[in-house]
Protein backbone atom coordinates (compact mmCIF):
# COMPACT_ATOMS: atom_id res chain seq x y z
CA UNK A 1 0.00 0.00 0.00
CA UNK A 2 1.18 3.73 0.50
CA UNK A 3 3.85 2.28 3.11
CA UNK A 4 5.98 1.73 0.28
CA UNK A 5 5.29 4.67 -1.43
CA UNK A 6 6.15 7.36 1.67
CA UNK A 7 8.89 5.36 3.40
CA UNK A 8 12.38 5.39 2.35
CA UNK A 9 13.72 2.38 0.38
CA UNK A 10 14.97 -0.15 2.99
CA UNK A 11 13.44 2.06 6.35
CA UNK A 12 11.24 -0.20 8.61
CA UNK A 13 8.52 2.16 9.85
CA UNK A 14 7.99 1.29 13.72
CA UNK A 15 3.61 0.38 13.72
CA UNK A 16 2.46 -0.21 17.12
CA UNK A 17 1.04 -3.45 18.35
CA UNK A 18 -2.94 -3.59 18.49
CA UNK A 19 -4.02 -3.80 21.89
CA UNK A 20 -6.88 -5.65 22.91
CA UNK A 21 -9.51 -3.01 24.40
CA UNK A 22 -11.51 -2.68 27.72
CA UNK A 23 -14.04 -1.24 29.25
CA UNK A 24 -14.71 -0.47 33.37
CA UNK A 25 -16.26 1.70 35.56
CA UNK A 26 -14.27 4.79 37.01
CA UNK A 27 -12.69 4.25 40.77
CA UNK A 28 -14.19 5.17 43.24
CA UNK A 29 -12.96 8.51 44.26
CA UNK A 30 -10.42 8.59 46.75
CA UNK A 31 -11.18 11.00 50.17
CA UNK A 32 -14.07 12.28 51.20
CA UNK A 33 -13.92 15.22 48.88
CA UNK A 34 -12.07 16.56 45.77
CA UNK A 35 -11.62 19.62 47.37
CA UNK A 36 -9.09 20.44 50.27
CA UNK A 37 -9.02 23.16 53.09
CA UNK A 38 -5.75 26.11 52.23
CA UNK A 39 -3.68 26.17 55.22
CA UNK A 40 -4.04 29.04 57.69
CA UNK A 41 -1.01 31.12 56.64
CA UNK A 42 -1.62 30.98 53.26
CA UNK A 43 -5.49 32.07 53.72
CA UNK A 44 -4.00 35.38 55.77
CA UNK A 45 -1.69 35.92 53.30
CA UNK A 46 -4.86 36.30 50.88
CA UNK A 47 -6.18 39.28 52.80
CA UNK A 48 -4.84 42.19 50.85
CA UNK A 49 -5.10 44.68 53.98
CA UNK A 50 -2.74 42.30 55.60
CA UNK A 51 -0.17 42.97 53.25
CA UNK A 52 -0.50 46.19 53.18
CA UNK A 53 -0.49 46.47 57.08
CA UNK A 54 2.92 44.45 56.86
CA UNK A 55 4.22 46.86 54.39
CA UNK A 56 3.18 49.77 56.51
CA UNK A 57 4.66 48.39 59.84
CA UNK A 58 7.96 47.84 58.11
CA UNK A 59 8.02 51.47 56.95
CA UNK A 60 7.35 52.80 60.15
CA UNK A 61 9.80 51.11 61.94
CA UNK A 62 12.46 51.93 59.15
CA UNK A 63 11.58 55.34 59.44
CA UNK A 64 12.05 55.28 63.44
CA UNK A 65 15.55 53.28 63.43
CA UNK A 66 16.65 56.20 60.81
CA UNK A 67 15.96 58.55 62.93
CA UNK A 68 17.07 57.54 66.24
CA UNK A 69 20.49 57.19 63.98
CA UNK A 70 20.40 60.32 62.83
CA UNK A 71 18.75 62.15 66.13
CA UNK A 72 17.96 65.24 65.09
CA UNK A 73 14.69 66.37 65.59
CA UNK A 74 14.75 69.42 63.23
CA UNK A 75 15.41 67.49 59.95
CA UNK A 76 13.62 64.22 60.80
CA UNK A 77 11.75 63.95 63.83
CA UNK A 78 11.26 59.94 64.81
CA UNK A 79 7.99 58.30 63.75
CA UNK A 80 6.85 58.30 67.40
CA UNK A 81 7.31 62.13 67.99
CA UNK A 82 5.27 62.53 64.48
CA UNK A 83 2.84 60.50 65.83
CA UNK A 84 2.33 62.64 69.16
CA UNK A 85 1.72 65.78 67.23
CA UNK A 86 0.03 64.41 65.15
CA UNK A 87 -2.84 63.31 67.97
CA UNK A 88 -2.03 66.54 69.83
CA UNK A 89 -3.43 68.18 66.98
CA UNK A 90 -6.37 65.64 65.96
CA UNK A 91 -7.06 66.26 69.76
CA UNK A 92 -7.59 70.13 69.76
CA UNK A 93 -9.58 69.69 66.30
CA UNK A 94 -6.53 71.62 64.49
CA UNK A 95 -5.82 68.58 61.80
CA UNK A 96 -9.81 67.62 61.05
CA UNK A 97 -10.38 71.19 60.70
CA UNK A 98 -7.90 71.95 58.04
CA UNK A 99 -8.54 68.71 56.64
CA UNK A 100 -12.50 69.43 56.21
CA UNK A 101 -11.35 72.63 54.68
CA UNK A 102 -9.15 70.52 52.11
CA UNK A 103 -11.87 67.76 51.48
CA UNK A 104 -14.28 70.31 50.78
CA UNK A 105 -12.77 71.94 48.20
CA UNK A 106 -11.04 69.12 46.43
CA UNK A 107 -14.63 67.39 46.58
CA UNK A 108 -16.05 70.13 44.64
CA UNK A 109 -13.38 70.53 42.15
CA UNK A 110 -12.83 66.78 41.59
CA UNK A 111 -16.95 66.18 40.80
CA UNK A 112 -16.53 69.19 38.44
CA UNK A 113 -13.59 67.89 37.01
CA UNK A 114 -15.28 64.23 36.40
CA UNK A 115 -18.08 65.81 34.96
CA UNK A 116 -16.77 67.91 32.20
CA UNK A 117 -14.91 64.81 31.64
CA UNK A 118 -17.80 62.63 31.02
CA UNK A 119 -19.31 65.52 28.74
CA UNK A 120 -16.09 65.56 26.64
CA UNK A 121 -15.44 61.97 26.29
CA UNK A 122 -18.93 61.36 25.43
CA UNK A 123 -18.97 63.46 22.17
CA UNK A 124 -15.34 62.31 21.64
CA UNK A 125 -17.17 59.07 21.14
CA UNK A 126 -20.06 59.87 18.68
CA UNK A 127 -18.69 62.44 16.92
CA UNK A 128 -15.26 62.97 14.98
CA UNK A 129 -15.07 66.41 15.37
CA UNK A 130 -15.52 65.58 19.15
CA UNK A 131 -12.68 63.48 19.06
CA UNK A 132 -10.47 65.87 17.17
CA UNK A 133 -11.55 68.09 19.67
CA UNK A 134 -10.75 66.24 22.99
CA UNK A 135 -7.32 64.72 21.33
CA UNK A 136 -6.29 68.65 20.75
CA UNK A 137 -6.99 69.99 23.65
CA UNK A 138 -5.93 66.90 25.92
CA UNK A 139 -2.25 66.86 24.05
CA UNK A 140 -2.33 70.99 24.22
CA UNK A 141 -3.18 71.25 28.08
CA UNK A 142 -2.57 68.12 29.90
CA UNK A 143 1.12 69.21 29.96
CA UNK A 144 0.64 71.65 31.54
CA UNK A 145 1.08 72.22 35.57
CA UNK A 146 -2.05 73.19 37.43
CA UNK A 147 0.15 75.52 39.16
CA UNK A 148 1.62 77.58 36.41
CA UNK A 149 -2.74 78.35 36.09
CA UNK A 150 -3.20 79.22 39.73
CA UNK A 151 -1.95 83.02 38.83
CA UNK A 152 -4.72 82.92 35.77
CA UNK A 153 -6.94 81.72 38.62
CA UNK A 154 -6.49 84.40 40.94
CA UNK A 155 -6.92 86.84 38.68
CA UNK A 156 -10.21 85.72 37.16
CA UNK A 157 -11.95 84.04 40.25
CA UNK A 158 -10.01 85.97 43.25
CA UNK A 159 -8.61 85.09 46.65
CA UNK A 160 -11.21 82.30 46.68
CA UNK A 161 -12.32 78.35 46.75
CA UNK A 162 -13.10 79.84 43.00
CA UNK A 163 -9.88 80.08 41.92
CA UNK A 164 -8.61 76.71 43.48
CA UNK A 165 -11.91 74.86 42.25
CA UNK A 166 -10.36 76.06 38.58
CA UNK A 167 -6.49 74.58 39.14
CA UNK A 168 -8.54 71.34 40.55
CA UNK A 169 -10.63 71.09 37.64
CA UNK A 170 -7.71 71.55 34.93
CA UNK A 171 -5.57 69.18 36.77
CA UNK A 172 -8.52 66.37 36.85
CA UNK A 173 -10.15 66.60 33.90
CA UNK A 174 -7.50 66.24 31.22
CA UNK A 175 -5.96 62.84 32.65
CA UNK A 176 -9.43 61.59 33.33
CA UNK A 177 -10.50 62.09 29.81
CA UNK A 178 -7.88 60.20 28.30
CA UNK A 179 -8.90 57.39 30.48
CA UNK A 180 -11.96 57.62 29.68
CA UNK A 181 -11.56 57.84 26.09
CA UNK A 182 -9.17 55.16 25.97
CA UNK A 183 -11.46 52.83 28.18
CA UNK A 184 -14.48 53.68 25.20
CA UNK A 185 -11.93 52.80 22.31
CA UNK A 186 -11.35 49.33 23.62
CA UNK A 187 -14.66 48.04 24.22
CA UNK A 188 -14.60 44.98 22.42
CA UNK A 189 -16.54 45.42 18.68
CA UNK A 190 -18.90 42.69 19.63
CA UNK A 191 -20.20 44.18 22.41
CA UNK A 192 -20.99 47.46 20.92
CA UNK A 193 -22.60 45.57 18.05
CA UNK A 194 -24.58 43.53 21.03
CA UNK A 195 -25.79 47.09 22.55
CA UNK A 196 -26.68 48.64 18.87
CA UNK A 197 -28.79 45.01 18.20
CA UNK A 198 -31.03 45.77 21.55
CA UNK A 199 -31.49 49.03 20.11
CA UNK A 200 -29.49 51.13 22.36
CA UNK A 201 -28.97 55.04 21.00
CA UNK A 202 -26.93 57.56 22.26
CA UNK A 203 -27.20 58.37 26.05
CA UNK A 204 -28.49 54.96 27.34
CA UNK A 205 -25.91 53.33 24.63
CA UNK A 206 -23.07 55.46 26.54
CA UNK A 207 -24.84 54.46 30.11
CA UNK A 208 -25.73 50.91 29.38
CA UNK A 209 -22.77 49.64 27.43
CA UNK A 210 -19.71 51.77 26.88
CA UNK A 211 -19.34 53.02 30.61
CA UNK A 212 -19.28 49.68 32.00
CA UNK A 213 -17.87 48.31 29.66
CA UNK A 214 -14.98 50.41 30.44
CA UNK A 215 -14.98 50.53 33.76
CA UNK A 216 -11.69 49.35 34.90
CA UNK A 217 -10.25 52.43 32.38
CA UNK A 218 -12.71 54.95 33.67
CA UNK A 219 -11.54 53.84 37.50
CA UNK A 220 -7.64 54.07 36.86
CA UNK A 221 -8.68 57.52 35.22
CA UNK A 222 -10.23 58.72 38.58
CA UNK A 223 -7.34 57.36 41.14
CA UNK A 224 -4.85 59.23 39.02
CA UNK A 225 -7.51 62.15 38.90
CA UNK A 226 -7.57 62.17 42.31
CA UNK A 227 -4.34 61.80 43.28
CA UNK A 228 -3.38 64.62 40.74
CA UNK A 229 -6.32 66.98 42.72
CA UNK A 230 -4.63 66.04 46.16
CA UNK A 231 -1.37 67.06 44.84
CA UNK A 232 -2.52 70.02 42.59
CA UNK A 233 -4.23 71.74 46.14
CA UNK A 234 -1.63 70.35 48.49
CA UNK A 235 0.98 72.66 46.41
CA UNK A 236 -1.61 75.92 45.86
CA UNK A 237 -1.62 76.53 49.85
CA UNK A 238 2.12 75.59 49.77
CA UNK A 239 3.19 77.86 47.03
CA UNK A 240 0.42 80.83 47.75
CA UNK A 241 -0.73 80.41 51.20
CA UNK A 242 -3.93 80.56 52.05
CA UNK A 243 -5.90 81.43 49.32
CA UNK A 244 -9.31 80.58 50.33
CA UNK A 245 -9.44 82.06 53.38
CA UNK A 246 -9.69 79.09 55.47
CA UNK A 247 -6.78 77.27 55.24
CA UNK A 248 -6.44 73.24 54.50
CA UNK A 249 -3.86 70.92 55.13
CA UNK A 250 -1.81 72.42 53.11
CA UNK A 251 -1.08 75.79 54.51
CA UNK A 252 -1.33 73.80 58.03
CA UNK A 253 2.15 72.38 56.27
CA UNK A 254 3.37 75.78 55.39
CA UNK A 255 2.96 77.46 58.66
CA UNK A 256 4.68 74.84 60.58
CA UNK A 257 7.67 74.63 58.63
CA UNK A 258 7.88 78.36 58.81
CA UNK A 259 8.09 77.71 62.71
CA UNK A 260 10.39 75.17 62.28
CA UNK A 261 7.73 72.70 63.82
CA UNK A 262 9.07 69.92 61.84
CA UNK A 263 7.42 67.04 63.84
CA UNK A 264 3.90 68.91 62.55
CA UNK A 265 5.11 69.25 59.10
CA UNK A 266 5.37 65.77 59.14
CA UNK A 267 2.22 65.04 60.81
CA UNK A 268 0.45 67.68 58.31
CA UNK A 269 2.31 64.63 55.72
CA UNK A 270 0.70 62.10 57.07
CA UNK A 271 -2.93 63.46 56.89
CA UNK A 272 -2.40 63.80 53.13
CA UNK A 273 -0.87 60.15 53.20
CA UNK A 274 -3.81 58.65 55.49
CA UNK A 275 -6.30 60.69 53.67
CA UNK A 276 -5.14 59.32 50.45
CA UNK A 277 -4.86 55.67 51.29
CA UNK A 278 -8.57 55.95 52.73
CA UNK A 279 -9.81 56.69 49.78
CA UNK A 280 -7.57 54.61 47.71
CA UNK A 281 -8.32 51.66 49.88
CA UNK A 282 -11.71 52.09 51.08
CA UNK A 283 -13.90 53.96 48.11
CA UNK A 284 -12.03 53.21 45.61
CA UNK A 285 -11.28 49.56 46.51
CA UNK A 286 -15.42 49.15 47.58
CA UNK A 287 -15.88 50.76 44.26
CA UNK A 288 -13.86 48.25 42.38
CA UNK A 289 -14.99 45.00 44.45
CA UNK A 290 -18.88 45.86 43.60
CA UNK A 291 -17.86 46.31 39.72
CA UNK A 292 -15.33 45.27 37.76
CA UNK A 293 -13.43 42.70 40.48
CA UNK A 294 -16.88 40.75 41.09
CA UNK A 295 -17.48 41.16 36.96
CA UNK A 296 -13.79 39.13 36.54
CA UNK A 297 -12.69 42.24 34.28
CA UNK A 298 -9.77 42.56 36.66
CA UNK A 299 -7.95 40.58 38.98
CA UNK B 1 -55.68 40.13 -11.80
CA UNK B 2 -56.72 43.10 -13.44
CA UNK B 3 -59.30 44.52 -11.06
CA UNK B 4 -57.84 44.22 -7.39
CA UNK B 5 -54.53 46.97 -6.88
CA UNK B 6 -51.19 45.71 -6.66
CA UNK B 7 -50.37 47.33 -3.52
CA UNK B 8 -52.96 45.22 -1.89
CA UNK B 9 -52.10 42.66 -2.91
CA UNK B 10 -48.77 42.23 -1.92
CA UNK B 11 -50.05 43.78 1.77
CA UNK B 12 -52.32 40.58 2.24
CA UNK B 13 -50.66 37.64 1.28
CA UNK B 14 -47.63 38.45 2.90
CA UNK B 15 -47.42 36.11 5.68
CA UNK B 16 -48.69 32.56 3.62
CA UNK B 17 -46.90 33.26 0.35
CA UNK B 18 -43.87 35.48 0.76
CA UNK B 19 -40.57 35.00 2.54
CA UNK B 20 -40.29 36.22 5.77
CA UNK B 21 -36.53 37.91 5.04
CA UNK B 22 -35.61 38.51 1.19
CA UNK B 23 -31.82 39.30 0.27
CA UNK B 24 -32.46 41.46 -3.05
CA UNK B 25 -29.26 41.65 -5.30
CA UNK B 26 -27.15 42.61 -2.34
CA UNK B 27 -23.61 44.40 -3.21
CA UNK B 28 -21.37 45.05 0.35
CA UNK B 29 -18.63 47.06 0.34
CA UNK B 30 -16.30 48.27 3.01
CA UNK B 31 -13.11 50.66 2.82
CA UNK B 32 -9.99 49.46 3.94
CA UNK B 33 -7.23 52.50 3.90
CA UNK B 34 -6.98 53.86 0.81
CA UNK B 35 -9.68 51.89 -1.02
CA UNK B 36 -13.20 50.48 -1.08
CA UNK B 37 -13.15 46.25 -0.91
CA UNK B 38 -16.06 44.78 -2.65
CA UNK B 39 -17.33 41.80 0.02
CA UNK B 40 -19.96 40.32 -2.10
CA UNK B 41 -22.10 41.58 -5.31
CA UNK B 42 -25.36 40.94 -5.83
CA UNK B 43 -26.42 38.42 -3.71
CA UNK B 44 -29.95 36.94 -3.34
CA UNK B 45 -31.56 34.70 -1.27
CA UNK B 46 -35.02 33.65 0.60
CA UNK B 47 -35.84 32.52 3.93
CA UNK B 48 -38.99 31.53 4.84
CA UNK B 49 -40.74 30.99 8.52
CA UNK B 50 -38.83 28.64 10.60
CA UNK B 51 -36.17 28.06 7.98
CA UNK B 52 -32.78 26.99 9.14
CA UNK B 53 -30.57 28.88 6.26
CA UNK B 54 -27.31 28.36 6.09
CA UNK B 55 -24.70 30.26 4.41
CA UNK B 56 -21.93 28.52 3.96
CA UNK B 57 -18.29 29.57 2.08
CA UNK B 58 -14.52 29.35 2.18
CA UNK B 59 -13.04 32.38 4.13
CA UNK B 60 -13.67 35.83 1.73
CA UNK B 61 -16.88 35.27 0.59
CA UNK B 62 -18.23 37.54 2.74
CA UNK B 63 -20.69 35.61 4.67
CA UNK B 64 -20.15 37.02 8.14
CA UNK B 65 -20.29 40.45 6.22
CA UNK B 66 -23.51 39.77 4.80
CA UNK B 67 -25.39 38.50 7.92
CA UNK B 68 -23.88 41.94 9.67
CA UNK B 69 -25.85 43.46 6.78
CA UNK B 70 -28.86 41.27 7.55
CA UNK B 71 -28.85 42.80 10.98
CA UNK B 72 -28.65 46.07 9.79
CA UNK B 73 -25.15 47.07 10.77
CA UNK B 74 -23.60 47.56 7.60
CA UNK B 75 -25.61 49.25 4.73
CA UNK B 76 -25.55 47.66 0.92
CA UNK B 77 -24.02 49.58 -1.36
CA UNK B 78 -26.24 48.01 -4.14
CA UNK B 79 -29.81 46.18 -2.97
CA UNK B 80 -31.56 45.58 0.03
CA UNK B 81 -32.54 43.72 2.88
CA UNK B 82 -36.66 43.36 3.16
CA UNK B 83 -38.23 42.10 6.38
CA UNK B 84 -41.84 41.13 6.17
CA UNK B 85 -41.67 43.10 3.09
CA UNK B 86 -40.18 46.50 4.50
CA UNK B 87 -36.33 47.29 4.05
CA UNK B 88 -34.01 47.07 6.85
CA UNK B 89 -32.58 50.47 7.90
CA UNK B 90 -30.25 49.60 11.20
CA UNK B 91 -30.14 46.98 13.50
CA UNK B 92 -32.92 46.29 15.79
CA UNK B 93 -34.44 44.12 18.33
CA UNK B 94 -36.78 41.84 15.60
CA UNK B 95 -33.28 40.30 14.03
CA UNK B 96 -30.74 39.45 17.04
CA UNK B 97 -27.10 38.06 16.48
CA UNK B 98 -25.30 35.33 17.97
CA UNK B 99 -21.86 36.01 17.62
CA UNK B 100 -19.09 33.80 17.48
CA UNK B 101 -16.96 35.73 20.22
CA UNK B 102 -17.33 34.94 24.02
CA UNK B 103 -17.27 38.95 24.94
CA UNK B 104 -20.63 39.24 23.56
CA UNK B 105 -22.01 38.72 26.92
CA UNK B 106 -21.97 42.31 28.73
CA UNK B 107 -19.80 40.70 31.96
CA UNK B 108 -21.50 42.91 34.59
CA UNK B 109 -24.59 41.54 34.53
CA UNK B 110 -25.49 38.14 35.67
CA UNK B 111 -26.34 35.07 33.44
CA UNK B 112 -30.11 36.41 33.72
CA UNK B 113 -30.12 40.02 34.00
CA UNK B 114 -28.46 39.09 30.60
CA UNK B 115 -31.40 37.66 29.13
CA UNK B 116 -33.39 39.97 30.35
CA UNK B 117 -31.60 43.15 29.96
CA UNK B 118 -32.48 43.25 26.00
CA UNK B 119 -35.90 42.25 26.81
CA UNK B 120 -36.35 45.01 28.92
CA UNK B 121 -34.38 47.67 27.23
CA UNK B 122 -36.21 47.33 23.80
CA UNK B 123 -39.43 47.75 25.41
CA UNK B 124 -40.59 44.59 25.16
CA UNK B 125 -41.63 43.71 28.92
CA UNK B 126 -41.32 45.10 32.14
CA UNK B 127 -38.77 44.12 34.52
CA UNK B 128 -40.11 41.55 36.12
CA UNK B 129 -41.51 39.96 32.80
CA UNK B 130 -38.45 40.24 31.57
CA UNK B 131 -36.84 38.46 34.36
CA UNK B 132 -39.40 35.70 34.27
CA UNK B 133 -38.96 35.00 30.43
CA UNK B 134 -35.49 34.99 31.25
CA UNK B 135 -36.44 32.05 33.26
CA UNK B 136 -37.88 30.56 30.64
CA UNK B 137 -35.20 30.53 28.44
CA UNK B 138 -32.45 29.48 30.05
CA UNK B 139 -34.61 26.41 31.46
CA UNK B 140 -34.86 25.59 27.82
CA UNK B 141 -30.98 25.94 27.17
CA UNK B 142 -30.11 23.72 30.55
CA UNK B 143 -28.94 26.90 32.56
CA UNK B 144 -31.01 27.49 35.32
CA UNK B 145 -28.51 26.45 37.72
CA UNK B 146 -26.32 29.27 36.97
CA UNK B 147 -28.76 32.15 36.51
CA UNK B 148 -27.25 34.07 39.02
CA UNK B 149 -23.56 33.61 38.34
CA UNK B 150 -21.60 36.19 36.41
CA UNK B 151 -20.39 35.51 32.69
CA UNK B 152 -16.24 35.33 33.91
CA UNK B 153 -17.54 31.77 35.27
CA UNK B 154 -18.92 30.30 32.85
CA UNK B 155 -17.34 28.10 30.11
CA UNK B 156 -17.40 28.95 26.65
CA UNK B 157 -20.26 26.65 25.72
CA UNK B 158 -22.00 28.34 28.61
CA UNK B 159 -21.58 31.76 27.33
CA UNK B 160 -22.70 30.60 24.04
CA UNK B 161 -26.15 29.08 25.62
CA UNK B 162 -26.85 32.29 27.60
CA UNK B 163 -26.14 34.11 23.74
CA UNK B 164 -28.69 31.91 22.52
CA UNK B 165 -30.98 32.08 25.06
CA UNK B 166 -31.05 36.04 25.09
CA UNK B 167 -31.63 36.15 21.38
CA UNK B 168 -34.72 33.54 21.59
CA UNK B 169 -35.54 35.15 25.08
CA UNK B 170 -36.16 38.76 22.78
CA UNK B 171 -38.11 36.18 20.13
CA UNK B 172 -36.89 37.87 16.88
CA UNK B 173 -38.19 37.56 13.83
CA UNK B 174 -35.40 35.89 12.95
CA UNK B 175 -32.58 34.69 14.90
CA UNK B 176 -28.92 35.84 13.26
CA UNK B 177 -25.95 33.46 14.12
CA UNK B 178 -22.49 34.10 13.11
CA UNK B 179 -19.96 30.67 13.49
CA UNK B 180 -21.70 30.56 16.78
CA UNK B 181 -19.87 27.12 17.74
CA UNK B 182 -16.51 28.01 15.65
CA UNK B 183 -14.76 28.46 19.08
CA UNK B 184 -15.87 25.74 20.63
CA UNK B 185 -13.92 22.96 21.36
CA UNK B 186 -15.22 19.87 18.78
CA UNK B 187 -16.95 17.60 21.99
CA UNK B 188 -18.74 20.99 22.92
CA UNK B 189 -19.97 21.87 19.54
CA UNK B 190 -21.32 18.87 18.70
CA UNK B 191 -23.58 19.09 21.67
CA UNK B 192 -24.46 22.47 21.15
CA UNK B 193 -25.70 21.50 17.48
CA UNK B 194 -27.84 19.15 19.31
CA UNK B 195 -29.34 21.32 21.47
CA UNK B 196 -29.92 24.08 18.90
CA UNK B 197 -32.05 21.17 17.12
CA UNK B 198 -33.65 20.85 19.24
CA UNK B 199 -34.42 24.27 20.47
CA UNK B 200 -35.39 24.42 16.86
CA UNK B 201 -37.89 21.57 17.40
CA UNK B 202 -39.51 23.39 20.21
CA UNK B 203 -40.12 26.81 19.63
CA UNK B 204 -39.96 26.74 15.72
CA UNK B 205 -37.64 30.22 15.09
CA UNK B 206 -36.29 31.16 12.17
CA UNK B 207 -32.47 31.01 11.98
CA UNK B 208 -29.86 32.30 9.38
CA UNK B 209 -26.61 30.21 10.37
CA UNK B 210 -23.03 31.28 9.08
CA UNK B 211 -20.45 28.66 8.88
CA UNK B 212 -17.75 27.43 7.04
CA UNK B 213 -18.12 23.56 7.77
CA UNK B 214 -19.85 21.72 5.29
CA UNK B 215 -20.59 18.45 8.10
CA UNK B 216 -22.16 21.53 10.34
CA UNK B 217 -24.08 22.88 7.60
CA UNK B 218 -25.44 20.06 6.53
CA UNK B 219 -26.63 18.71 9.70
CA UNK B 220 -28.17 22.07 11.02
CA UNK B 221 -29.69 23.26 8.02
CA UNK B 222 -32.66 22.42 5.92
CA UNK B 223 -31.42 24.76 3.06
CA UNK B 224 -27.87 26.05 1.91
CA UNK B 225 -26.96 28.91 0.36
CA UNK B 226 -23.43 28.10 -1.02
CA UNK B 227 -21.51 31.56 -1.87
CA UNK B 228 -17.76 31.88 -4.01
CA UNK B 229 -15.64 33.84 -2.61
CA UNK B 230 -13.69 37.21 -3.87
CA UNK B 231 -15.99 38.63 -3.78
CA UNK B 232 -18.90 36.55 -2.21
CA UNK B 233 -21.51 35.80 -5.15
CA UNK B 234 -24.37 33.08 -5.26
CA UNK B 235 -22.97 29.78 -6.24
CA UNK B 236 -25.82 27.37 -5.39
CA UNK B 237 -28.68 26.57 -3.19
CA UNK B 238 -29.12 23.31 -1.82
CA UNK B 239 -31.51 21.68 0.69
CA UNK B 240 -30.62 19.58 3.13
CA UNK B 241 -33.92 19.10 5.39
CA UNK B 242 -33.27 15.22 5.03
CA UNK B 243 -29.83 14.83 7.36
CA UNK B 244 -29.79 15.37 10.90
CA UNK B 245 -26.39 15.14 13.51
CA UNK B 246 -27.30 11.15 13.03
CA UNK B 247 -27.10 10.85 9.34
CA UNK B 248 -22.61 11.71 9.29
CA UNK B 249 -21.95 8.36 8.47
CA UNK B 250 -24.27 7.64 5.89
CA UNK B 251 -22.71 7.60 2.21
CA UNK B 252 -25.57 9.63 0.91
CA UNK B 253 -24.30 12.62 3.37
CA UNK B 254 -20.78 11.83 2.25
CA UNK B 255 -21.68 12.30 -1.01
CA UNK B 256 -23.60 15.70 -0.76
CA UNK B 257 -20.67 16.55 1.24
CA UNK B 258 -18.41 16.02 -1.34
CA UNK B 259 -21.08 17.73 -3.82
CA UNK B 260 -20.46 20.73 -2.03
CA UNK B 261 -17.16 20.42 -1.71
CA UNK B 262 -16.69 20.21 -5.16
CA UNK B 263 -19.09 23.41 -5.61
CA UNK B 264 -17.29 25.67 -3.67
CA UNK B 265 -13.45 24.39 -4.44
CA UNK B 266 -13.38 23.45 -8.10
CA UNK B 267 -13.13 26.41 -10.58
CA UNK B 268 -15.84 26.18 -12.95
CA UNK B 269 -17.14 28.95 -16.13
CA UNK B 270 -19.93 30.20 -14.25
CA UNK B 271 -18.19 31.74 -11.78
CA UNK B 272 -16.28 34.15 -14.22
CA UNK B 273 -19.05 34.77 -16.44
CA UNK B 274 -21.38 36.31 -13.46
CA UNK B 275 -18.41 38.91 -13.51
CA UNK B 276 -19.85 40.14 -16.88
CA UNK B 277 -23.03 40.88 -15.95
Amino acid sequence: MSDTATAGPGAIRPTPPIRPEYERIPEPIAGSSIERRVSLPQRLWQYAWLRKALILIFLAVMWEIVARLQGNDLLLPSFTATLQAFFEDIGNGIIPGRAANSVDILVKGYVAGVVLAFVLTSLAVSSQLGRDFLSTLTSMLNPLPPIALLPLGLLWFGLGQGSLIFVLIHSVLWPLALNMYTGFTSVPETLRMTGRNYGLRGLRYVFLILVPAALPSIIAGLKIGWAFAWRTLIAAELVFGASSGRGGVGWYIFQNRNELYTDRVFAGLMTVILLGLLVENVLFRQLERRTILKWGMTR
Amino acid sequence: MDGTSTASVGNTSHSAQTPLLAVEGVTLEYVAPGRIVRATQNVSFDIWEADRFILLGASGCGKSTLLKAVGGFIAPSEGQVLLDGRPVTGPGPDRVVVFQEFDQLPLWKTVRENVAFPVRVSGRLGRKEALERADHYLEKVGLSRFAEAYPNALSGGMKQRVAIARALAMEPRVLLMDEPFAALDALTRRKMQEELLALWEDVRFTLLFVTHSIEEALAVGNRIALLSPHPGRMRAEINSHEWDLQSGGSSEFQSAATRIHRLLFDETPGATESDHE
